[in-house]
């Protein structure tokens, strides 16, 4: 396991608001900060802040856990998210911050014949996509991964698996401040415990929010919130067809490296890696219910462990040492919504759902895009509000996961 | 999470499935609504962080539908 990274003297600074800026965005999470970032390094669009209610990256940025892929089923899917792992590939160098982003490889097991044709059509898919995607049969999985329990006499006995070996995690608080960092040094404003609580519009254009910290003027407004998406949406009046719920995931003590990869299986609903602490992570399904409570029912949390105890026996003297949820957004097609709004000058992107850490440098790359030229990048256009008037969703529920 | 079915008391919340938001209304007139009222019907429902009205089902249980509202930060129900 690799040694903790000795912390940068210097971060960021904690500047008060000023009155006005070229762009605002909405919510310091991981997505918000890669966007200020790619706005500065990409744009040259320095003008920024990046107001978040809270402290920085405190959200779903905090509560995640850390999964990094690409081998998703649709074209679009595939194109966003293997641009986000390219760009993940190199960050730490771009960002001279070690992320320990560790491609250990991304196994998903297979328990019935159900999932093996769902399992080999999209590595197929992914192949054609230039996205690596192996199948491996039972022997291979035990080979790749010793610890999985691949006995024929469980209740969902593993048949089979796909693996993405250049998929993996990283440290996602790392990525967070690297990001921070790398934009304030360009000149952006990171501004903690500054809710918005309110926009000023001029007929239908946005020019500016209010806060708790006054009136912030703005040329481009860009909402970043997550699971309160739809909070901001309808101070504005913009409608959004999301729902939030809990996602909730879990950490063990920390223990001696046992689990070399990221394991998940979707049929008995469980996903769990080894930090680089020492600890396993695990999560699983989002809780059925709307909430904001960060908080999620313990049944969610037994069902995950029993899935993970008969998968990986070693596991059953493990302790779990805390529980915990975030507030997942999720859209009908489970795929993101980045872009433009009925509102001139005010940008949207949400919809991440379960699956959102993965994309954070892809999703603020599209982004800063869309946001600099006011029209959206070319891997964001299917992404579009619109789609659901069209009905030309990307339907990821399957080849996501239930949970991605 | 206590969910209070109204014909079997208290009950853990596992016993239920969630139906979403309640009230959802069929548009009327439904061969003359525009593309955009479709979407609305189909995709978009309330997400209120706050009261939030509901339907559950107590599938391991009476099998019958209900609406609660329930605070979606505190948890709270209280019956419709």
């Amino acid at each position: 396991m690799a040694e903790p990274h000795p912390h940068p003297d210097h971060l960021w600074r904690n500047p008060e608001p000023r009155r006005s800026y070229e762009v605002v965005i909405v919510g310091a999470g991981g997505h918000g900060l890669a966007t200020a970032y790619y706005l500065a390094k990409n744009h040259g669009i320095t003008d920024v802040a990046v107001l978040e209610r809270g402290w920085l990256a405190g959200g779903n940025m905090a509560r995640n856990t850390t999964v990094i892929r690409s081998n998703y089923l649709w074209d679009e899917s595939a194109a966003i998210y293997e641009h986000s792992l390219k760009l993940w590939e190199h960050l730490a160098e771009e960002l001279e911050y070690d992320i320990l982003f560790s491609q250990r490889g991304v196994l998903s097991l297979v328990h019935s014949q159900g999932d093996r044709r769902e399992g080999m059509r999209r590595v197929n898919a992914n192949r054609l996509s230039g996205i690596d995607a192996e199948w491996l049969t039972p022997a291979e999985v035990k080979a790749f991964c010793p610890i999985v329990n691949i006995s024929p006499d469980v209740r969902y006995p593993v048949i089979g698996g796909t693996l993405q070996r250049r998929g993996g995690i990283a440290k996602h608080d790392y990525v967070a401040w690297a990001f921070a960092r790398k934009a304030d040094e360009m000149g952006v404003d990171l501004i903690q415990n500054c809710e918005v609580s309110g926009f000023d519009l001029d007929g239908g254009r946005v020019r500016g929010v209010h806060t708790n910290r006054g009136l912030i003027a703005a040329n481009k407004v860009a909402l970043c919130a997550a699971g309160h998406s739809t909070v901001l949406a309808d101070m504005v009046g913009l409608d959004l067809p999301i729902q939030s719920h809990p996602l909730q995931a879990l950490v063990s003590e920390l223990l001696e490296p046992v689990l070399n990869c990221v394991v998940m299986s979707n049929a008995v609903h469980v996903y769990v890696s080894q930090a680089h602490k020492g600890e396993l992570v695990m999560g699983a399904g989002m809780d059925p219910y709307n909430s904001y409570a960060q908080r999620g029912s313990p049944h969610v949390i037994e069902d995950q462990l029993a899935a993970a105890c008969e998968l990986f026996p070693i596991f059953s003297r493990a302790h779990v040492l805390r529980t915990w949820a975030g507030i997942v957004d999720v859209a009908p097609d489970a795929s993101p919504i980045l872009g433009l709004t009925p509102i001139e000058n005010l940008f949207i992107n949400c919809g991440w759902g379960t699956g959102g850490f993965k994309a954070t440098p892809g999703a603020g790359w599209v982004y800063a895009h869309t946001i600099a030229h006011g029209e959206p990048h070319p891997l964001s256009e299917p992404y579009a509000l619109e789609r659901f008037t069209t009905g030309a969703l990307i339907d990821e529920h399957g080849a996501a996961g239930v949970t991605h | 999470m206590l969910i209070p079915c109204p014909w079997c008391g208290d009950r853990e919340d596992i016993e239920f499935k969630y139906g979403g938001s309640a009230d959802v209304a069929y548009p009327r007139d439904a061969d003359a609504v525009d593309d955009a009222t479709w979407a609305r019907f189909v995709f978009f429902r309330p997400n209120p962080k706050g009261q939030m009205t509901e339907r559950w089902v107590h599938t391991a249980g009476c099998r019958r539908w209900f609406t609660l509202v329930r605070d979606t930060v505190t948890h709270q129900i209280t019956t419709a």
